[in-house]
């Protein structure tokens, strides 16, 4: 145990496997790259949704059952799906990196669309009444009032889908796609444990310092009068 | 057969994933109890336990899978590291759902009851658990869910369960396997979100809409 | 200055919520539309800025039917308050009174200037000003959203059961801070309210609205109390109007001449309950000289009660003299004290008009006339 331990922390902190193009901090750019676009193709199809749905109050059956429903579909056995069904469609790059990005992106909607749904839902009555009543038209009524309102539950919308896509574009290494779980996956391949242990470790450091930086970037967007702090004194 | 897997195969594999599923959210929920009774009841303790147990939430599954035979000594094919992976992770979701069950009892409630003289542990038990019983199975239920479709991911590393069809599959190029493990997931899951709520219902009678005369 | 003309509300599953109403609501003055729930006085106030648009009739505004111009357009020019005053959480005080100003395209500055004056009249800090709405207590919130109603000047506001969420003193105190705007910004108010204790504390007219939303009596609230129309209005103003209507009825009582002494002084055993005032003239308490005599020394002193005005209502004269303890009520004008009546006084005055009509009616008489005498004052507990 201590052996291996050892062995981790060797390769973690050895500068070669550091640089380069398979390196750990080029892989975790790319990690971030796919995370980062699939998370604003995601946020791009479902926040106006989500949006729409709360606004107008159409389809929240749907919004509401999506999640659940989504959640229940095992991420691995979807990947390795759209992967069989693309890849003699596609040619290049486009054909190992496509077929994961969709699955990324399918299971990110569901997360952000609730968040933006329930954001919007848990407006104030009152506060929505009052914004029509002093003259607000439907658009100003959403982009003054229930946006800044729903910013809450949208970010912890756009945060665990984040999660969900750091996590899987990680297995998604096995049908070829670029980022850090490559050394999870290559160490399995070639019984490497401590480039396994110390992909991982790499994997689960990306996934909080993302999670806190959008933490933070949440507590910059959203209003201090809806935090829990600002309660009465 | 069907779609290219032998029956037996797909029961003994629904049978392991149950167990790796299932088990952790026993214990899970075992453990999660008291942390979120903490978490309700000491005011400064409750936002860093929640947010704490939030945190093992963001690992992802496969780096944690991978990472805990280093912590725990454990063979990496070891089913113990999943297990003890999704305790985590069941943890780490049913702490809130604990604390927010055990806010919403009604103060009211909490105080008639102190008032007729139950000491606070017996009140827990006998009054404040039941009352929170509605929110936390909601939080078990998202725990079993997400559960059953994680431990697939275990198939990465060897550890045989439903998720073995997805990588059996993958690998022979044949989708047959890949939709059954897929149907077969979603069926555990549906599956034991039922067997939640109905256990929920027969623990909370008092929650049922009124029997029509 | 809102005329309602055959205007019926009915929705899509039948329910009728207002029924061929034809209002005519005043210029000026504030006036309360009060009823049980369901009676479809807030559909009735909803539709004046077309939160809620009729199926049938036509409303105007100064002549101008309220459906010519954008509805957005209508509501910006109209003050709109509601129950649980709907500020915007995610906005301080400032901002959310700012609202209007803003949608009517002011610049900034002006609609902070115009802002931080409603913030004023209103009765809150520039401190609360700058907090946002979950920091402030309930009535202060309510306060915010009469302010946010306030800001752009608007000549009409409707209150949709402003009070109701506020405990009953923080109410009472909205209560006064509104009819105060309200005289002092010369606006019209049209207020709905559940209570009907409210609706006549506020109203200057109020309408009665029974279930299916049809008006059951226009009227000030005197003529409410004395004559209401029918078994429903007079069930809904309550068991004890005939009390109530003190509160409107104006009696001819002069207030006797009052022998009164200052702290210090003496007071001989035996003359009974007498009055205490400083230099000024002011009220203090009441010390019994029944059966003690001497110097009055502060805590010698009783409470003094109620006090009342010359030209107050019956039911406040009848308050002063119930809760003094010499059962004398002290009549107090500009701060001094002009004399005191008795609950005989009172109900003798009442009873002398009962003679002439009906209490409330002839409630044009402004009478508090300390000029007409009755009965020529004498001086009390100078006996002995």
């Amino acid at each position: 145990m201590n052996q291996t331990v050892l062995m981790t922390w060797e390769w973690l902190t050895d500068p070669a496997n550091w640089q380069g193009r398979g390196g750990i901090l080029a892989q975790s750019l790319e990690h971030l790259r796919l995370s980062f676009v699939a998370l604003l193709v995601a946020a791009l199809i479902a926040v106006p949704t989500g949006l729409w749905v709360g606004h107008t109050g159409r389809l929240r059956w749907a919004a509401v059952n999506l999640t659940g429903a989504v959640r229940a579909i095992p991420s691995l056995g979807v990947l390795f799906v759209a992967v069989l069904l693309l890849l003699p469609r596609l040619r290049g790059e486009l054909a190992f990196e496509l077929p994961a990005l969709i699955v990324l992106v399918a299971l990110a909607v569901p997360p952000i669309l609730s968040g933006t749904y329930a954001g919007v839902d848990a407006t104030d009555p009152a506060a929505r009444d009052a914004a029509r009543g002093v003259g607000m038209t439907g658009g100003q009524v959403l982009r003054q009032v229930e946006i800044p309102g729903a910013l809450p539950l949208i970010m912890s919308g756009l945060r665990s889908a984040m999660l969900q896509i750091i996590g899987t574009a990680t297995i998604a290494a096995i049908v070829g796609l670029g980022g850090l779980g490559r050394f999870l996956i290559d160490g399995q391949a070639s019984r490497q444990y401590d480039q396994m242990a110390g992909g991982a470790i790499a994997v689960a450091a990306l996934a909080l310092l993302v999670d806190q930086a959008l933490a933070l970037l949440q507590r910059v967007v959203v209003s201090p009068g809806l935090s829990s702090a600002a309660r009465v004194r | 057969m069907i779609g290219g897997v032998a029956w037996s195969t797909l029961g003994d594999l629904t049978l392991r994933h149950l167990y790796l599923a299932g088990l952790p959210l026993l214990i899970g929920l075992v453990l999660s109890v008291p942390l979120g009774w903490l978490a309700a009841r000491v005011r400064w303790l409750g936002p860093p336990l929640i947010a704490g147990t939030g945190l093992m939430y963001t690992i992802p599954s496969l780096a944690l899978f991978i990472l805990l035979p280093l912590v725990l000594g454990t063979q990496v094919l070891s089913d113990v590291n999943v297990l003890v992976a999704m305790v985590i992770y069941t943890v780490a979701l049913l702490t809130r759902s604990v604390a927010d069950g055990f806010a919403s009892v009604p103060a009211p409630v909490r105080q008639a009851a102190t008032a007729m003289g139950y000491g606070e542990l017996r009140r827990v038990g006998a009054v404040d658990l039941p009352l929170a019983i509605p929110v936390i199975a909601a939080g078990l239920r998202v725990a079993a869910v997400s559960n059953v479709s994680i431990v697939s991911i275990a198939a990465l590393i060897g550890v045989s369960q439903l998720g073995q069809l997805f990588t059996d599959g993958f690998n022979r190029n044949a989708m047959g396997p890949i939709l059954v493990g897929i149907v077969a997931c979603v069926a555990l899951a549906v599956a034991l979100d039922a067997l939640i709520v109905l256990v929920a219902t027969l623990l909370t009678p008092w929650s049922r809409r009124r029997v029509p005369a | 200055m809102i005329r309602f003309e055959h205007v019926t509300k009915r929705y899509p599953d039948g329910t009728v919520a207002v029924d061929d109403l034809s209002l005519a609501v005043p210029r000026g003055g504030i006036t309360v539309l009060v009823g049980p729930s369901g009676c479809g006085k807030t559909t009735t106030l909803r539709m004046v800025n077309r939160m809620v648009e009729p199926t049938e009739g036509r409303i105007t505004i100064d002549d101008d039917d309220i459906t010519a111009r954008p509805a957005a357009e209508l509501r910006r020019s109209i003050g709109y308050v509601i129950q649980h005053a709907g500020l915007f959480p995610h906005r301080t005080v400032l901002a959310n009174v700012m609202t209007v100003p803003r949608l009517l395209g002011w610049d900034r500055p002006r609609a902070r200037t115009a802002a931080m004056e409603a913030i004023e009249k209103v009765g809150l800090t520039a401190d609360q000003a700058r907090r946002y709405p979950a920091q402030l207590s309930g009535g202060q919130q309510q306060r915010v959203g009469v302010a946010r109603a306030l800001a752009s000047g608007p000549d009409l506001v409707l209150m949709d059961e402003p009070f109701s969420a506020v405990d009953p003193l923080v109410r009472a105190d909205l209560q006064q801070e509104v009819r105060r705007l309200q005289r002092d910004l010369g606006i019209t108010v049209v207020l709905v309210t559940h209570d009907i204790d409210e609706a006549l504390t506020l109203g200057d007219s109020v309408a009665v609205m029974r279930q299916g939303g049809h008006l059951a009596q226009f009227a000030t609230p005197a003529d409410l109390l004395a004559e209401p129309a029918d078994d429903f209005v007079a069930s809904f103003v309550g068991k004890d109007r005939g009390y109530r209507a003190l509160g409107f009825a104006d009696v001819r009582v002069t207030p006797r001449a009052e022998r009164s002494v200052q702290v210090g002084e003496q007071v001989r055993a035996g003359s009974g309950w007498v009055l205490v005032t400083d230099g000024s003239g002011m009220p203090l308490g009441w010390v019994d000289g029944t059966g003690w005599g001497g110097p009055v020394r502060e805590d010698r002193l009783h409470r003094l009660g109620a006090v009342a005005s010359p030209d107050d209502s019956a039911r406040a004269l009848l308050d002063a003299a119930l809760s003094s303890p010499s059962g004398r009520g002290v009549v107090v004008a500009d701060g001094r004290v002009v004399g005191t009546v008795t609950t005989q006084d009172v109900l003798g005055g009442l009873d002398r008009r009962h003679s002439v009509g009906s209490v409330g009616k002839d409630a044009e008489h402004t009478v508090g006339s300390v000029g007409v005498v009755e009965e020529s004052g004498r001086v009390e507990g100078d006996a002995p």
